[in-house]
């Protein structure tokens, strides 16, 4: 029997040992250098509710990035039409289904269908019908191309936002992708939630425009601009007063050059007045562009334009070939430093919209933390004096079982790399009350059994054996509710669940397991006379 | 320590109809109050919207704030002020599911630093915009209709060992959601179909303890909605995190109780029926007590010294957690006579 309750004794102590190593990461500042790779290194994590953070649901409009897509397919068509010395009356896109052409001569239509099999396999080709003007086709885009394409928009989002988010420097960022093109941003600890929201949700589309300087800007403002050319806004705060200005452009649609050709921009400082600016470089193909644009159109204004605001429009003084460009323009540091990040991890492919926002600032997260804590050590306090008093000598034994509910409950915690939130804390509360529940159950039992006058080992197995049927089922069903809030929650209630599912099973263990072996030593060891209960 | 004698005997059971008088008046003034309003107080959770929680360095009146925040989106927004008495916080609160913007807590903190010449602090910003909220919605009631099916089967199961009929009331449950919901029924329609076929199978194959505790959760749901509608707080995701919690708590109160009345239908098999339930009610009664305390000990002091952030949250655990010791004793033990004459021979029935 001793050898049995020593086996018992030496599993409890050796979990309740392993649940103090998986702690130790989280309780000490750095790890001593012999901790090798084999021990857990993972903290506890806490939620953004006590450390303060951002959390946000973004949604890729991928719908805009078919568009975008069909736009350049668009493009494409004209210039295949050129190659192949086709003519067409008109060519455009069709909503989100595909792009509609008009062919100008019959004999054509063999060499077009031709080259739609070709070049554009993901379009199925339907007849319209044949007016004066000519024939009219429609290529559909398949819906497994479309489909397709949307997911790859939603990925490259992912994929940019998270090139911004490294760079930008945050701790441990956590973004996962979430069904239906959206996107989960965490962002914990971080102090400017404004800016890391800017910073992601910027489309950051560059673009080199050319001004339209020969049409008349006050027609164009009227409604009659000229085809090919677009209006776009300057919005302008002047530095002194303040005061706000719209400033409106007529430039060419056409984008030479984009933000696609940069292969790097960095921060620099100006000579003269030492204000930041943003150095651009160009790839190769990029660079004999700008080369190019800038050497027939001296003289000429350039419009830098970013997600379709005009930034600037510096007159070309010269023709540039070093394939570097500057963006210039009353920035502080931290602007500049924020267009660099955008513009060196890339323009998003299609906008994003947030859906959800949740931003808790760090003082309010360290506020929850101490109250947390503090209604844990009260109430757990009181708890313990309650059930001490009640059940003497036994209640110290389940006082004591209640207590090392914490190391496990913790330690397991840290095990699965799970995340501590203040509905966390209260789920650990509730749950080692809840355990007080088992506790009650054998005792309760134990003290029937000793009033129908068995003696004190066989109340004692009695009492432990009945109640533990009884003390299953019921925690059972607390854990089925903890496991679907496990599955269906977010965020803080997902800690809650996480909590109150480990403190059940913990506290089954601690109250049944571990009680018993300080009952089998005192009343079958040490075959003391009365049970103090 | 024994605060409750041994043998003692209350009788429980028999006050059963003043117990279903106050249970009844409680859940008609839920019902009055839910009609009376349109419907649950959503919070932005689910109703989409924003609330922004600031600090600010004095003491202000709400209508101060609304006006310094005229001319933004949050013009409209209710004002009130947060947390205890001299916490300097207030609640800037847009229930409004078109305002799906991000950064608004910035330019409340620009637009209030500025006309108020303080220094404000931005402790915590909720923004939902109306995608999402259906979502939470919809996930929720998954969560609640999910939670009730397994309940549902595990009593059946466990406690009638009709394992079979568990298997067929699940089957049920989910061919009558499903063809409903092939109708477009919302989910909240669904989880009341859902229990009231539940509740249909329990009394036409005789699951009396199912029956019983199924009763017993939804009385502790009613009342804790209308807890929450009575004092005027709003149902937010943890709220209804709780009311999980509080079913899985009600439940567990109810088994302890029901294994006692089984174990004793077999000490016991020739008293009637009415003097089992009262007798395993009583013997139990020490430990309803005692764990009922430290739990609720534990949720009141969360309740004080947790913080404001938490305070709803755990409001409502202690009232669910009340509702459930409360309605085991009241509610689900006597739906067990309701069945009587139809127990197996060995026992002399007695009308209840």
């Amino acid at each position: 029997m001793s050898t049995k309750l020593g086996w018992r004794a030496g599993i409890a102590a050796v979990l309740l040992i392993v649940s103090f190593i998986f702690l130790i990461p989280s309780l000490s500042k750095e790890l001593p250098p012999w901790w090798s790779s084999l021990l857990p290194q993972e903290r506890i994590h806490l939620g953004l509710d006590l450390q303060g953070g951002v959390h946000l649901i973004l949604e890729v409009e991928a719908r805009k990035a078919l568009e975008s897509h069909l736009e350049r397919i668009v493009d494409d068509l004209r210039q295949d039409f050129r190659k192949n010395k086709l003519k067409y009356v008109e060519i455009k896109r069709n909503g989100l289904e595909g792009v509609e052409l008009v062919l100008m001569r019959g004999e054509d239509q063999k060499v077009f269908e031709d080259l739609v099999k070709n070049n554009y396999p993901d379009f199925k080709l339907q007849t319209g019908g044949t007016s004066e003007k000519g024939m009219t086709f429609q290529l559909i885009l398949n819906s497994s191309a479309a489909t397709h394409l949307m997911k790859l928009a939603a990925d490259q989002a992912l994929e940019t936002i998270r090139n911004r988010v490294d760079q930008f420097g945050v701790a441990e960022p956590d973004i996962r992708p979430q069904p239906n093109h959206r996107i989960l941003i965490q962002l914990p600890g971080i102090k400017d939630a404004k800016r890391a929201i800017d910073l992601i949700g910027k489309t950051a589309l560059l673009e080199f425009k050319l001004l339209d300087e020969e049409n008349s800007l006050e027609e164009a403002l009227k409604g009659n601009a000229p085809p090919g050319d677009e209006i776009l806004y300057q919005f302008t705060t002047d530095r002194k007063t303040g005061r706000k200005a719209t400033i409106p452009y007529l430039v060419k649609k056409r984008s030479p050059l984009t933000g696609e050709s940069i292969t790097d921009a960095r921060v620099q400082l100006d000579n003269q007045y030492g204000e930041p600016y943003v150095s651009l470089s160009f790839d190769a193909r990029g660079g004999r562009t700008f080369d190019r644009i800038t050497g027939e159109n001296i003289g000429k204004r350039l419009a830098i334009v970013l997600d379709n605001h005009v930034h600037s429009a510096p007159v070309i003084q010269d023709r540039i070939s070093g394939g570097k460009a500057q963006i210039t323009g009353h920035f502080t540091m931290e602007e500049a430093k924020d267009l660099a990040i955008v513009l060196r991890a890339g323009a998003l492919p299609a906008p994003v919209k947030i859906l959800e926002e949740r931003t808790v600032g760090p003082s309010l997260g360290k506020d929850s933390i101490d109250q947390g804590f503090r209604s844990m050590v009260i109430g757990l306090s009181i708890i313990l004096i309650l059930v001490i008093i009640y059940y003497r000598l036994s209640g110290i034994i389940a006082a004591i079982t209640l207590l090392l509910n914490i190391p496990f409950i913790m330690g397991g915690l840290a095990a699965f790399g799970a995340t501590l939130t203040l509905p966390g804390i209260a789920g650990v509360i509730l749950s080692i009350a809840m355990s007080v529940d088992a506790n009650v159950l054998i005792y309760e039992r134990i003290r029937e059994e000793l009033r129908l006058g068995k003696p004190p080992r066989a109340a004692m197995e009695a009492g432990f054996a009945r109640a533990l049927v009884t003390i299953l089922d019921s925690n059972i069903t607390t854990l089925i509710a903890a496991l679907v809030l496990l599955q269906f929650g977010t965020g803080p209630i997902k800690g809650f669940a996480v909590t109150l599912t480990i403190g059940l099973i913990s506290n089954v263990f601690t109250a049944v397991f571990m009680a018993r072996i300080a009952f089998d030593y005192l009343y079958v060891t040490k075959r003391w006379k009365t049970i103090s209960i | 320590m024994e605060i409750i004698k041994a043998h003692l005997n209350l009788d429980f059971v028999g006050k059963r109809y003043i117990a279903f008088a106050i249970s009844g008046i409680g859940i008609l003034i839920t019902i009055v109050l839910l009609l009376v309003r349109g419907g649950p107080n959503y919070g932005v959770d689910f109703a989409g919207g924003v609330v922004i929680q600031v600090k600010l360095e004095k003491k202000h009146v709400p209508s101060e704030i609304r006006e310094a925040l005229k001319g933004t989106e949050l013009q409209d927004s209710m004002i009130q002020e947060f947390g205890e008495s001299g916490s300097l916080e207030y609640l800037i609160r847009l229930t409004n599911p078109d305002v799906g913007k991000a950064g608004l807590g910035d330019k409340a903190r620009e637009v209030l630093s500025a006309k108020l010449g303080e220094n404000v602090e931005i402790r915590q910003v909720e923004m939902v915009g109306p995608q999402v909220g259906d979502d939470l919605r919809r996930k929720a009631l998954w969560a609640i209709f999910y939670a009730t099916l397994m309940m549902s089967v595990y009593i059946s199961g466990r406690f009638e060992h009709k394992w079979l009929m568990a298997a067929v009331m699940a089957g049920a449950l989910i061919g009558a959601t499903s063809v409903a919901s092939l109708f477009g029924v919302g989910l909240l329609w669904l989880i009341f179909i859902g229990l009231f076929v539940s509740i249909a199978l329990c009394w036409f194959m005789t699951l009396k303890y199912a029956m019983g505790a199924i009763v017993s959760l939804i009385h502790d749901v009613f009342i804790t909605v209308g807890a929450f509608a009575l004092t005027d707080r709003e149902i937010s995701i943890s709220t209804v995190a709780a009311l999980l919690t509080i079913v899985g708590y009600s439940l567990n109160d109810n088994i302890v109780i029901f294994d006692r009345i089984r174990e004793n239908l077999g000490r016991m098999s020739r008293k009637p029926f009415l003097e089992i339930i009262n007798t395993s009610i009583n013997e139990t009664l020490s430990r309803t007590i005692l764990t009922g305390t430290t739990t609720l000990v534990v949720l009141v002091v969360l309740l004080i010294f947790g913080g404001p952030v938490i305070h709803d949250f755990a409001f409502a655990l202690l009232v669910g957690i009340i509702s459930g010791t409360y309605s085991s004793i009241y509610v689900a033990s006597p739906i067990l006579l309701l069945w009587e004459g139809k127990r197996p021979a060995t026992a002399k029935g007695k009308k209840g």
